[in-house]
Formats: structure tokens, C-alpha cells, sequence
């Protein structure tokens, strides 16, 4: 095994794991944004209890997200040492714009957010919360636009082997860069809007929690039949942009051999790289060219258009393609079904249907790890499309040394997995409980005992 | 001036403040983590964590800034600094893991709690030792051939590295004493002030230890720091560092609780200060200049304007935030 390969796995493990907790915070800051301004204008208590109840949930997945977010932050320079030197012109500056305009944001105002109740105003308190959910949302703006420069970069001049930045607005505004950020960004809301109406139909099944499940679950219902329609259409758009500037990936995720008009929609098939054929394969005429040119018998390439040294693997696209969007349809039924129910008044006594909202739970970030799987591994050979190969990116560090830090990372992060869990499962069986009231507004060190009522927020 | 020649100075010193900030914020949070088995019980030990419980993550964040910066600054050292200092950097990394997932998994644990105190205060010695002994390195000097560290995977391990590591473990061990004068009352303040002197001599003859190492340092950092008129220019900074550490060492026999604190982390950044400067202009000694590793003006000065605009945005809602949470930190208080 190469460090080439190992360093690999390595950042897949490490992305992998570290995503799906900015993945949560971006959705709950923002639900904990919508909660704590329901709770400012109507002030009852079953608010304030949520707000505070999913804050614990918050600041769980944002201290594993931020430790692990080092993590990535220094492995560009230790393990894509290549990378580093050939795109750090550009990678460098936009890594370092969202540390300066997002990192420091959600950092800071974390601490006023968690430990700030009893010491600053409720509408700054507010404003605390709004800076994270900011922060988080800059965040995903500047490592969307770093992620799908390396997809579509603009903006380039090659120097010498170096890559420099010769237009920063065609750079950091990048083809696959609007739709790319709007699909994640959906995919992030989506998946906390699953794990919000998951958790509330758990409490219903069980008969707790009754009022608060309820709002949450309604909440959420909402919130998915609105938006998986439209992360449908997005998806679609971004998949017309990967047609226009990586015809091979695209080639990969439908598993397209040769370059065809009347092109079938392959639902599922055994691709064989070394045939260049698919076996078992079950064909829908007509229906790849419909969804991915939009019309009757458009053209779709085939990776026999492409070098062989120039292709993607085509498996792994493939399978996580038809994961992420099987369960995109899985979110679309659920919602749709959820409509139906609420308008028949049965949406909270259908057990079956509850059920069904837990079993999803998890799917949001299913959906969302696969999807980057398809970008990620489907944009291969290349770690800078058309421009470096991921080969000449890695670092020239021995095998052994990688070998050690995949090991070690492993552990770690499995033993970070397993509390983590622990923890958050704790968090969620004791449930919404009654948030603490607000002691000693404005107490410091010079006024100990300033115990103040929450007058007439009761 | 061409705008090549003087934005990778201007970077060095952005780079410098961010690694200063850190090594000065995080040292002390590290302080404390190195400080908590010196607690009576439990309880002492998570008051001693909660002073640090509501800005421990800014402060982390400067690490990244520099890491960040140094990529957008200096693409080239940082691939070679980061992939020469390969395990150290592993090392400090689970280490600072360990460190901040203990803060909330401490709060959360029952059972479990003794282990989460465990892996603060590990983490904590582990990561600033880590800190230190990388530091080390980079002065003593990370020979290069062909833009790979010419002595091998273990070439950072050296007799100087590892006295810098320690002598870093014991100055964030001052740090955190000053903060724990400062931000606790009674007996965990006592505790604190007690730790102080000890600490205070460890960390001055290690200073003078690393002081009287660099001239025979393989590296230019001698003619740095002896030739003339170099060393007129530089002698304030030795002489400053003398000065305060006398008055540091007044504050603390005089019981005073906020001068230690401030004065000591003026006592660290005359020495961070006294470290890096034989470095200049170097950014990966004996021979990467910054112009070498410097990345182009079109880089530099991209990222210069959001540096000039958002330093001293975050450097304002820092010492906001630093204000909400100031005063003495209470057993009972403290977590959501």
C-alpha cells in the first residue's frame, strides 16, 4: 500500500466523519435561530424548554465538528503536501477567509450562546445565536466555493507547474459553486429536519412529551415537504452542470460505457470496469436522456470517449448515486404521506407512520455522505479537475507513517463516536425538560446573589 | 517597493501574531489542563475548567488561523513544515481532540467522568508538549532537499526540541496558574498561587537553558542574534524579558491577582519574541526564505484585505466575549 492510497483513506475516514456534525450544527443553528425568535415574541415556556433542549443536542455535534475540523485543517499540509504546493494560491486564501469571517464568529458567540443566559439581555443573547447560525452558513459559503473550485476550477493561471489566482470572482464563483452550495446547504437542513421529526415521533410512540412532539413534528413535516421538492430540483440542476464540465463523472454515475442519443436510465446494473460493459443490467428507455439532457434523445457520453488513465471508477459513483437519490424519494413519499394524514387529523395517532419517521432518522446524512461520495470519488483520477492528479497531490511521507495516523485516527475517532452517542442519547431519553430559569440576570463577581424572577415571562 | 518583496513581511508578522495569539489564549486553557491534577477533587477540577468552559474555542481557533494563513501566505512551508513535522502534528492534533471534546463529555458523564479529566489534563501536556518540540524544530532548522525534510520521519526528535517541549508545558502551566489567580477565589485560588513560584523558576532556567543553546544551534541564528549591529537592535528584547520577569515575580509575592496574569503573558511573548526572531528572514531555517515560500502578490493581497477588515472585528467581539464571562467563576455555575 502507497501513503498515496492510505492518505486517502484517511481523508475519506476523516471527512467522512467530521461532516456530518457541521452538516447538524448548520441545520440546528438555524433552528435554534427560528426557535429562540418563536420564544422572544410568544415567551411560553414550552419554547424556552426546545430552545434549550436542542441547544445541548447543538453544542455536542458543534465541540466533535470544531475538534475534528482541525483535524482537516492541517492535513492539507500533511498528507497533500502536492496539493498544497500547486493550488495553495488559490485553496489557501479561501481556507483563510472563512477561519477569519466564519470560524472566529461561531467560536466566540458559542460561548455567549451556551453560558451567556444568565449574563447578557434576551435579544443578545438572540444576536449570539444569530452569529452562530451566520458563521455556520458563511462557513459552508467559502468551503463549498474551495470544494467546487477543485470541481470546476476558473479563475487559474498555471506558473511554472503553480497554480495562481489571475481572477478571484471567476474563482471563488466557480461554474458548480452556486448549485453545489444550495444543494449542501438544503441537504444539511433536510437531514436536522429529519432528525427533528425522528426524535418527536420517538416521543409520541412513547407517550411523552406529547405538546412539544407534536409542534416539533409538525415543524418538521412542513419544513420537508417544502424542501425536498426543491433539493430535487437543484439536484438536477447541479447534475446538468457536472454534464457540462465533468461529462466523466457523469458517465460514471449513470454507468455509461459508450456515447449514445436515446440513452435508457439504468436503475441498477453490476458495472465491469475491465469490460467496459454493465451486467444485469435494468434499463428504462428513454429516461437518461430525459432527466439528464432534458429532452427525448439527447446525447449522453460514455467513458469510452475518455483515456482510460482518465477515468473515474464507476462503481462507487454509481451505488451512492442511487443511494442519495432513492432516499431523496424516500423523504418526498414520507412528506407527501405526512400531508395526507395531518389533512385526515391522523398524523399523531398513525403508529406505522411514526415508525416510519424514526426508521429516517438517519437518512438526511446517508444521503448527504453518499452524495459527496459521488462528487468526490467521481471527479478521480483528478484532486484539481483537468489540472493535478491526485497522485502527484499526496505528501512524501513514508507509508508507515500514514499507516500509524490511520490507525490512530480509527481508534479516536470510534472512541468519539461511541461517547458521543452515548452522550446524545442521554440528551435525547431525558428529553425537553423544563429549561432553568434565568437566575441572576447582570450578576458579576460585584453583584453575587442578584437573584431576578423571570417576571412575567411565565 | 515591489509589492512581492514587502507583502510576504507583512505576512510574516500577521502569521506571527496569529501563532502568538495562540500560543498565548490556548496556553493557558492548556495551562489549566496541565495544572488540574493539583486539585483536592473533583469539583475544584471542574471549577478550574469552567473558567476557561466559555472561550476556549476562540482561543483554539488562532491555531487554524495560522495554519490557514500560512497556507494562503506560504503554500510552500506549509506543505513542507506540516508534512517534515508529520507525527509530532498527529500527536498534538488527537491530543488537542482529547483536550476539547473533554469540556462537554466531562459535563455529560457520570461514570465516565473520571476518564474525561483524564484526557483534559493528558491532552493538554501532550499538546503542549507537541507545541513545543515542533517549535524547536523549525528554529533549530529543517534541512531540505528537493522540498522533502532531508533527515528523515523522526529527524524533529532532537535533545534541543524536547527541552523546548518541556520548557513549553511548564510556561502554559505558568500561564494557567496566573488565569486560575485571576479568575478563581479560596482554595483553588490558593492552589494556584502556590503553583506560581515554583513555576515562575522552572520556567526562567529554562529560558536561560534555551538562551544559552541557540548560539551552538546549526543554524544561522547565531550571526542573527551576535552579529553587530544586530545585536544592538535586539538587545531590548532580552533586557525587557529581564524586566518582567522581576516585576512578574513582585506581582506574585505581592498577592495580586490580575497583574500575574497580564505580566506573564508579556513575560511568554518577549520570549516567543526572543525564539522566533534569529529566524528572520527565514521561515523554514537554515533556508526557505519567506520570498521563497511566499505565495504570489495576487494571493497575498487577496487575503491581506480581509485581514486588515476582519482582525480587529474578531479581535473586538474577543474582548466582547471576554467581558460578558469576567469575574470570579463559582462552584455550581457555569454550564448549560
Amino acid at each position: 500500500m502507497t501513503a498515496e492510497f492510505l492518505s486517502r483513506i484517511q481523508f475519506g475516514f476523516v471527512m467522512s466523519f467530521h461532516i456530518l456534525f457541521p452538516a447538524f450544527t448548520i441545520g440546528l443553528a438555524s433552528w435554534l435561530v427560528f426557535l429562540e425568535a418563536l420564544w422572544l415574541r410568544r415567551r411560553t415556556d414550552m419554547l424556552r424548554d426546545l430552545y434549550f433542549f436542542w441547544l445541548k443536542v447543538f453544542a455536542g455535534s458543534f465541540g466533535l465538528g470544531v475538534v475534528s475540523g482541525i483535524v482537516m485543517s492541517f492535513q492539507f499540509g500533511t498528507n497533500w503536501a502536492g496539493l498544497s504546493t500547486v493550488a495553495g494560491n488559490v485553496l489557501g486564501p479561501l481556507l483563510n477567509y472563512e477561519v477569519m469571517t466564519a470560524f472566529f464568529l461561531e467560536a466566540t458567540f458559542l460561548g455567549v450562546m451556551l453560558f451567556g443566559w444568565n449574563r447578557v439581555g434576551h435579544r443578545t443573547h438572540f444576536i449570539a445565536t444569530c452569529m452562530v447560525a451566520l458563521g455556520t452558513l458563511i462557513s459552508s459559503f467559502w468551503i463549498l466555493s474551495a470544494n467546487s473550485w477543485m470541481q470546476t476550477p476558473q479563475g487559474y493561471t498555471v506558473v511554472n507547474g503553480i497554480i495562481q489566482a489571475s481572477d478571484w470572482w471567476a474563482a471563488i464563483f466557480n461554474p458548480s459553486f452556486p448549485t453545489r452550495l444550495v444543494h449542501m446547504l438544503l441537504a444539511c437542513f433536510l437531514s436536522t429536519a429529519l432528525v427533528i421529526g425522528g426524535v418527536s415521533a420517538w416521543y409520541l410512540l412513547r407517550g411523552i412529551w406529547q405538546d412539544k412532539a407534536r409542534l416539533m413534528l409538525r415543524c418538521a413535516l412542513v419544513f420537508v415537504a417544502i424542501v425536498i421538492p426543491l433539493q430535487i430540483i437543484v439536484g438536477d440542476i447541479s447534475g446538468q452542470v457536472v454534464r457540462e464540465y465533468q461529462p466523466a463523472k457523469l458517465a460514471a454515475i449513470e454507468a455509461r460505457w459508450t456515447t449514445e442519443h436515446n440513452v435508457p436510465l439504468t436503475l441498477f446494473a453490476w458495472p465491469d470496469d475491465k469490460a467496459e460493459k454493465n451486467d444485469y443490467a435494468v434499463d428504462v428507455p428513454h429516461l437518461g436522456s430525459l432527466i439528464l439532457t432534458h429532452s427525448w434523445s439527447g446525447e449522453v457520453k460514455g467513458l469510452k470517449d475518455f483515456p482510460v488513465q482518465d477515468r473515474p471508477p464507476v462503481a462507487a459513483p454509481f451505488f451512492s448515486f442511487r443511494i442519495m437519490v432513492g432516499l431523496g424519494l424516500l423523504m418526498l413519499a414520507l412528506s407527501a404521506l405526512g400531508l395526507l394524514l395531518w389533512w385526515r387529523r391522523r398524523l399523531f395517532d398513525s403508529r406505522w407512520y411514526l415508525r416510519c419517521w424514526m426508521a429516517m432518522m438517519p437518512a438526511g446524512f446517508i444521503a448527504l455522505l453518499t452524495g459527496w461520495y459521488t462528487a468526490e470519488i467521481g471527479r478521480q483520477p483528478w484532486v484539481v479537475y483537468g489540472v493535478l492528479r491526485t497522485i502527484d497531490a499526496a505528501s512524501a511521507v513514508p507509508a508507515s507513517s500514514v499507516l500509524t495516523s490511520l490507525i490512530v485516527y480509527f481508534v479516536t475517532y470510534m472512541t468519539l463516536f461511541g461517547f458521543g452517542s452515548w452522550y446524545l442519547l442521554k440528551v435525547l431519553r431525558t428529553g425537553p425538560d423544563k429549561a432553568p430559569a434565568r437566575v441572576g440576570f447582570g450578576a458579576t463577581a460585584a453583584r453575587p446573589l442578584a437573584v431576578v424572577d423571570d417576571g412575567g415571562e411565565e | 517597493m515591489e509589492l512581492s518583496t514587502t507583502l510576504p513581511v507583512v505576512w510574516f508578522f500577521i502569521i506571527g501574531f496569529a501563532i502568538m495569539m495562540y500560543v498565548l489564549l490556548d496556553g493557558f486553557v492548556l495551562g489549566i489542563g496541565i495544572l488540574t491534577p493539583f486539585a483536592d477533587d473533583e469539583a475544584q477540577q471542574e471549577l478550574m475548567m469552567n473558567t476557561a468552559a466559555p472561550i476556549w474555542d476562540g482561543n483554539e481557533t488562532w491555531l487554524v488561523m495560522g495554519g490557514a494563513g500560512l497556507m494562503a501566505a506560504f503554500p510552500r512551508a506549509y506543505a513542507t513544515i506540516l508534512s517534515s513535522l508529520y507525527l509530532p502534528i498527529l500527536a498534538m492534533l488527537i491530543a488537542l481532540i482529547f483536550r476539547g471534546v473533554a469540556f462537554e463529555f466531562r459535563f455529560r458523564a457520570h461514570t465516565s467522568r473520571r476518564i474525561w479529566g483524564v484526557a483534559f489534563h493528558l491532552g493538554s501536556v501532550v499538546a503542549a508538549f507537541a507545541q513545543g518540540l515542533m517549535l524547536g524544530a523549525i528554529v533549530e532548522g529543517m534541512p531540505l532537499e528537493g522540498g522533502k525534510y532531508l533527515h528523515g520521519t523522526f529527524a524533529w526528535f532532537s535533545p534541543f526540541s524536547v527541552l523546548t517541549g518541556m520548557a513549553l508545558v511548564f510556561g502554559y502551566g505558568l500561564l494557567g496558574a496566573t488565569w486560575l489567580v485571576l479568575k478563581t477565589e479560596g482554595r483553588p485560588q490558593r492552589i494556584a498561587r502556590d503553583l506560581t513560584r515554583p513555576l515562575m523558576l522552572a520556567v526562567i532556567a529554562f529560558m536561560l537553558m534555551v538562551s544559552a543553546w541557540l548560539p551552538f544551534l546549526d543554524s544561522r541564528l547565531m550571526d542573527r542574534w551576535f552579529a553587530w549591529p544586530n545585536f544592538l537592535y535586539l538587545s531590548p528584547l532580552p533586557i525587557l524579558t529581564v524586566v518582567v520577569a522581576g516585576w512578574l515575580w513582585r506581582a506574585v509575592l505581592a498577592n495580586r491577582e490580575v497583574a500575574p496574569f497580564v505580566l506573564a503573558l508579556g513575560f511568554f511573548a518577549l520570549g516567543f519574541l526572543g525564539l522566533v526572531a534569529g529566524m528572520w528572514p527565514n521561515i523554514v531555517p537554515p533556508t526557505m526564505s519567506i520570498w521563497d515560500a511566499a505565495s504570489p502578490p495576487s494571493s497575498q493581497g487577496f487575503v491581506l484585505v480581509g485581514a486588515v477588515i476582519m482582525i480587529p472585528v474578531v479581535l473586538f467581539y474577543t474582548a466582547y466575549s471576554y467581558r460578558v464571562f469576567r469575574g470570579k467563576v463559582r462552584a455550581g455555575e457555569g454550564y448549560h
